[in-house]
């Protein structure tokens, strides 16, 4: 288990005072100006050594993506953003960051932008964090008050904004052209790519898009080492991470671990164990809606990072574990995601658009057992027609969780269709 | 669709909220200021009784320096975008997997069962309305609900009729876990941070 | 030059180029459906899949821009397996009404389910329906039909500069239109019925009248402004069921106007069908030999210099060359053709050309119109000069009445105030005509019509002179016509004292008998007791006054030239057979000079050509842009004051054709609203 000493969140729970002093005195804020003074090129090396991955679900290189930024932008400014349009099912950790540990946001925000060379970060929030946002917003007055951003900021001689940005409600927002494309004024469809956001992103700069998680945990790799942040967890799989836990456990809760904390490990220490004991385990999805289930079998010894999720045919994505005890009608709660990705679908493109829909209705149906056998190889020939086809990554997210249950539960969902046949009431084949 | 919506002829911003524009326009950089259109309407809904008429849109996108038709497209494709009246106390219910697993289907219909409204109807007297929403984002704090701008965790049953009878009595409940958690933090001993001292107010 | 692999084939392609046009330039053709070479780029509908060496995802050939060493694949069996996927997620919610679709025979979605749809439906669920929409008297919205490709929104917001289409509402949701119940006000809407790839957006006029495989289609040439945009004639038996855009780089691009496409229902109303002749103040039915008779009455012995010749708006020059020729015969030399009373000066060519060219626009780095409202009478030329704006660097200005042109263009002025001070040089606007390297002007018949007409022009001509509009290899001196027989009229020199002085005449007793070649845009009341001779194809405002009627062509039914406003000289082709006893126009001339003893020496249409050719050689530049010499034109003298008005008031009725028409009847009354609905020409 993690030690305290070595969680980057001291105030995840909000139990200590959320201001500025408070922050101050669990070490935020504490010589920035000498981490900026180290210049550019060292703080993205740094990022780049700790190994951080993006927290926002997908998992690449913090410091890779960073080093992408142009150094020659021909007078175009620079742009960070922060995607704080938190909205993957069973996902809460960017919240519990901006209305407890604000302050590590807007440090982070600007030690990121001294990276990048940006000259103001918009933090996009999703709409419905409005009492998040406010918190997030009263850090930003008084890092401005005390002279840490703005003009100057820290007196470490660069100029910096930050302004919250607030969404309307589109889980698609979370990605991050869609995300731009919102901050712009426009629907929140994604962009194709070719260009990339760190040429042509926001307003047509260069713009990087980070998870709020990420910006967060900069200042204190940056203060702390990049080899002390490597130390935790695994090659490739490094540093501490918020992990929430929901559903059927006792004490569903966010809490701070490292990576590779083993999964029964994790939800047996901090969440109070799975209802009624691990036994009476179905299946979790460890790591927000968009990722495959994993049956009991295989959560018994699965590592949560990246990598030894990936190896059970699942992965990591925000690190949302939700658990799903015997009791759980599982092809209900696929259902449920699917119906989440149609309602949630752009419509942009036609694979999402058309597919999730599709999806969708026969996912409503298998409930009930009111298909065919054959249309279950149907279901998944489907999502294979949007994986991978689509504009951005949410074909992908509506397809997986099919494909996890139709992997791992075959059966069960034979025995519903044969059940209704046998009762009279069935599809014809 | 707002077209069974009978809308008022004009939308003009209060002198209060004109002074807000200013400073909203501010966040983006000039020539930017289509970037405001995501906040201009939803300080339109604010003051129009948390619905945006069409007059409302035109008067945003004229504001903003955008076609109407953009306006038009930005205010139907976000959910928070309410196009027809809607109730004082908006319940937004989440169903989505995590509260669904913890007991989301009780919330919900204890909300129908007391208030006599299906998902998308307003009470007559106009004083709730009842949505059924995708995640919200306070997961471990699940099953929740959103009332107008406050989240209500923790709920079951009986604390959600509770929060209904205080709404219906003209009081405010408050936000947040409505059991014994202060946030997301595990129920009882904390399993970290356990130097956390009391559990201090913000 | 990026060298890259496609199916095996290197092929060296220009840089810039997407992945879809590096297929396209070695043949292989690449399914699409939002894609469209003069729109952006949407890449939402998938189809146009294809493999790239490396890339975890196939990607979207569309958008992908071409990179040295790419490796694309368009032919394997996953690409092909993609293409069926996506067709399949395409057909799910489309509806299985060909049989009652008017796209059928011309869908881009039919044609393509052939090559890549399943031969049955897996889709068990119920199919989304949406409900119908109108869009105004032009466009049938089928919007059950949508695929979402976003090319009507992407024309509207791109080309056409009016916004009104978009897509609300999100995901399966998600709806194309305009939101609002409205009619659309681009005068350029009915091209989105082309770009829709499948039937959500059809005709409206031409709803259930055709396939498209049972109609017969002729090349030919746009009247109804004096753009000379290149269009198809479509007809079906005796009769023109519509009229659709061809391709003409210099010219139309790939668009026409609403006018253009849909006036054409006025070819069925109100057509002159046989010869008149008013006997006892009534006109009636008549034989050719009576009409002919009842003029050679009129005119055999007359004296010359008492006949007069008005030549219209939609003349051809076949038949303005005979009616010159005539004219001569009979002794006179009074013919006119600026039957608006434009101060158009045609000593040379230079004076009334639209000398940049159209597609020259496109080269011009700032604009000042003067007088004239393109939006309204040149749409074409209004998308292209929005074109150049769209590339950026291009100040605009205008002197006139203050219009929405659909990009960004400066009201300076109303009137001739304005127009002094530029000549001057003392304007702001001076200076960016001075900077700029190939500067501009439009101008319009609205500043020409004036009674100082001759005075604006001379002073046009030197703000043209003055900020280095005219140079050895750029003329930025642009007349835009409205009238598509007015530039062929001046090449044929058919001008005299002008339509006034011939009206005062009739008016005075001094002219006694006047021709009006498809004259109807003039003040019949001033043809006082005049003998009126009236050649045309309706029923119109000269017919009227006619004494006798000699029934004509339309522009459908003739081989005809037409010279357009850039002097690009074009022919119109013969589509269908004239209407009852009319006849092809230069035939009936020639005829009547048979009758009165003046036979003309032409007796087919190469003869006549030669003519034409032997009055001006620019007849022989076939569908060539020819550059006009440059002199001392116009008249330089004192301005009356006063603001420029354009004469079209009411787009969608110009002329006797649109006049007839239902359809832009219906328009008129939708846009009611909008612009008062005024009607005629103003003029």
């Amino acid at each position: 288990m993690l030690k305290d000493s070595d969680r980057i969140f001291q105030n995840l729970y909000g139990l200590k005072d959320t201001s500025l002093a408070g922050a101050k005195a669990i070490g935020d804020w504490k010589d920035t100006k000498k981490l900026i003074a180290k210049g550019r090129e060292w703080l993205v090396d740094e990022v780049k050594a700790s190994g951080l991955r993006g927290r926002g679900g997908a998992g690449f290189g913090t410091g890779m993506k960073w080093s992408f930024m142009p150094k020659e932008t021909g007078g175009r400014p620079v742009f960070l953003t922060i995607n704080a349009d938190e909205g993957e099912p069973g996902t809460c950790k960017d919240r519990e960051i901006m209305r407890n540990e604000p302050h590590k946001l807007v440090e982070g925000a600007l030690l990121a932008a001294a990276a990048v060379g940006a000259c103001a970060a918009y933090v996009y929030v999703r709409g419905e964090f409005l009492r998040e946002a406010e918190a997030l917003q009263r850090a930003i007055d008084e890092a401005y008050d005390a002279g840490l951003i703005g003009k100057n900021s820290c007196g470490a001689g660069i100029d910096f904004d930050m302004y919250v940005h607030l969404g309307a409600g589109a889980y698609i927002c979370g990605e991050e052209s869609a995300l731009i494309e919102s901050l712009e004024g426009k629907k929140g469809q994604p962009r194709l790519k070719p260009p990339f956001p760190a040429n042509v992103g926001l307003y047509g700069c260069p713009t990087t898009v980070n998870n709020v998680e990420s910006i967060a945990v900069v200042p204190a790799i940056l203060r702390r080492g990049a080899k002390w942040f490597a130390s935790i967890g695994r090659e490739n799989n490094t540093g501490t991470k918020l992990f929430c836990i929901s559903g059927h456990v006792n004490n569903p809760c966010t809490v701070e671990e490292a990576m590779g904390v083993g999964m029964r490990e994790l939800i047996e220490t901090h969440a109070g164990g799975v209802r009624g004991g691990w036994d009476n385990l179905l299946a979790v999805i460890p790591g927000g809606s968009s990722v495959p289930m994993m049956p009991k079998a295989l959560c018994e010894n699965a590592i949560m990072d990246f990598d030894g999720l990936r190896e059970h045919g699942s992965g990591l994505g925000t690190a949302a574990v939700m658990v799903m005890d015997k009791s759980t009608d599982v092809v209900k709660a696929i259902a449920r995601l699917s119906r989440f990705y149609a309602h949630e679908s752009c419509g942009q493109c036609t694979p999402c658009r058309e597919g999730t829909g599709w999806m969708s209705r026969m996912m409503q149906r298998m409930v009930t057992g009111d298909m065919t056998i054959d249309e279950i190889d149907m279901l998944q020939e489907v999502t294979k027609q949007i994986e991978g086809q689509t504009i951005c990554a949410l074909g992908d997210a509506a397809a997986w969780p099919i494909q996890g249950l139709i992997r791992h539960f075959r059966p069960e969902i034979e025995r519903r269709i044969n059940d209704r046949q046998s009762s009279g009431t069935g599809r014809a084949a | 669709m707002s077209t069974t919506v009978e809308q008022p002829a004009d939308f003009k911003f209060s002198a209060e909220n004109k002074k807000k524009l200013k400073g909203i326009f501010a966040k983006y950089p000039k020539g930017r200021e289509a970037s405001a259109v995501m906040p201009l309407l939803d300080l339109a809904q604010r003051q129009h009784q948390g619905w945006l008429p069409r007059a409302a849109m035109d008067h945003v996108a004229e504001l903003v320096g955008l076609a109407p038709m953009r306006v038009y497209e930005v205010a139907t494709f976000y959910t928070m975008y309410n196009l027809a009246p809607i109730g004082e106390n908006h319940l937004q219910v989440c169903t989505n997997l995590p509260c669904w697993l913890r007991g989301s289907d009780e919330v919900m219909g204890t909300c129908k069962k007391k208030l006599g409204i299906d998902v998308g109807e307003t009470t007559e007297d106009g004083k709730f309305s009842l949505s059924e929403m995708e995640c919200l984002g306070a997961c471990v704090n699940a099953p929740m609900m959103q009332i107008n701008d406050d989240y209500y965790e923790d709920l079951d049953e009986a604390s959600t009729a509770a929060l209904l009878d205080t709404l219906q009595s003209g009081g405010t409940p408050t936000p947040g876990p409505q059991n014994s958690r202060k946030g997301c933090e595990p129920e009882g001993e904390l399993t970290s941070l356990k130097d956390s001292k009391g559990k201090a107010d913000a | 030059m990026p060298k890259l692999t496609i199916d095996g084939i290197e092929v060296d392609v220009e840089a810039g180029l997407t992945v879809l046009q590096a297929c396209e330039s070695i043949g292989i053709e690449i399914p699409r459906f939002c894609y469209h070479e003069r729109l952006t780029i949407a890449g939402n509908c998938r189809m146009c899949l294809v493999e790239m060496e490396r890339a975890p995802k196939p990607v979207a050939s569309c958008a992908m821009p071409v990179g040295e060493g790419m490796v694309i694949t368009t032919n394997s069996p996953a690409v092909k397996k993609m293409r069926q996927g996506v067709m399949e997620l395409l057909l799910i919610n489309h509806p299985l009404d060909c049989p009652i679709c008017d796209q059928g025979g011309e869908c881009d979605l039919q044609d393509q389910a052939v090559g890549y749809g399943l031969d049955r439906s897996r889709f068990m669920e119920d199919k989304r329906s949406v409900k119908d929409k109108t869009f105004g008297p032009l466009i049938r919205a089928m919007m059950t039909r949508c695929i979402h490709c976003t090319r009507c929104i992407r024309f509207s917001t791109e080309i056409a500069g009016v916004p009104e289409m978009g897509a609300t509402g999100r995901g399966e949701h998600m709806e194309v239109g305009t939101y609002i119940e409205k009619a659309l006000t681009s005068e350029l809407s009915g091209n989105m019925i082309d770009l829709c790839p499948v039937g959500a957006l059809t005709s409206n006029p031409y709803a259930f009248n055709a396939r498209p495989w049972e109609l017969k289609k002729t090349e030919s040439i746009d009247v109804m402004d004096a753009v000379g945009a290149a269009i198809r004639v479509d007809t079906k038996g005796p009769e023109v069921m519509r009229v659709l855009p061809r391709l003409n780089e210099d010219v139309n691009e790939e668009w026409i106007s609403d006018k253009t496409r849909f006036a054409c229902d006025g070819l069925k109303r109100q057509r002159l069908d046989t010869p008149y002749v008013r006997r006892d103040g009534k006109l009636e039915a008549a034989s050719w030999d009576e009409a002919f008779a009842a003029i050679s009455a009129k005119v055999k012995d007359m004296d010359g210099s008492k006949f007069a010749a008005i030549v219209g708006d939609m003349a051809c020059a076949e038949s303005m060359t005979a009616l010159k020729d005539l004219t001569e015969a009979l002794g006179s030399r009074n013919i006119e053709c600026r039957q608006d009373g434009a101060k158009l000066d045609a000593s040379c060519r230079g004076a009334y050309l639209f000398n940049s060219t159209i597609a020259g626009i496109e080269e011009a780095d700032a604009c000042l119109i003067i007088g004239s409202n393109p939006r309204v009478e040149a749409p074409i030329i209004n998308a292209r000069l929005r074109k150049r704006y769209l590339m950026g660097g291009f100040p605009a200005a205008m002197i006139g009445e203050n219009v929405d042109l659909t990009f960004s263009c400066e009201n300076l002025g109303a009137g001739t105030d304005t127009l002094k001070e530029i000549a001057a040089g003392k304007h702001a606007f001076s200076k960016i005509l001075k900077k700029a390297e190939r500067p501009m002007l439009i101008l319009g018949q609205g500043a020409l019509m004036r009674s100082d007409g001759a005075a604006v022009l001379a002073m046009a001509r030197q703000i043209a002179e003055d900020n280095g509009m005219i140079s050895d290899d750029w003329n930025g001196f642009n007349v835009l016509h409205t009238a598509a027989a007015r530039v062929g009229g001046l090449d044929l020199g058919l001008v005299s004292g002008g339509v006034d002085s011939i009206l005062d005449g009739c008016s005075s007793g001094a002219i006694d008998t006047v021709y009006l070649l498809g004259a109807d845009e003039i003040d019949t009341d001033k043809l006082g007791n005049a003998f009126v001779i009236y050649q045309g194809h309706h029923g119109d405002v000269g017919a009227h006054r006619a004494d006798v009627i000699l029934p004509g062509a339309a522009y459908t039914e003739k081989n005809a030239t037409y010279v357009n406003t850039e002097g690009r000289v074009q022919r119109a082709r013969l589509a269908v057979f004239p209407i009852g006893e009319a006849r092809e126009d230069w035939t009936i001339i020639r005829a009547l000079s048979g009758v009165l003893g003046l036979t003309l020496p032409y007796d087919n249409l190469d003869q006549v050509r030669q003519r034409m050719l032997d009055i001006n050689p620019v007849f022989g530049g076939d569908d060539q842009q020819t550059g006009g010499a440059w002199g001392d034109f116009g008249k330089a003298g004192s301005l009356d004051g006063g603001g420029f008005a354009s004469p079209i008031i009411n787009f969608h009725m110009t002329d006797p054709i649109s006049r007839a028409s239902e359809t832009m009847a219906q328009c008129v009354e939708a846009l009611l609203g909008e612009d008062k609905g005024k009607t005629g020409t103003d003029g």
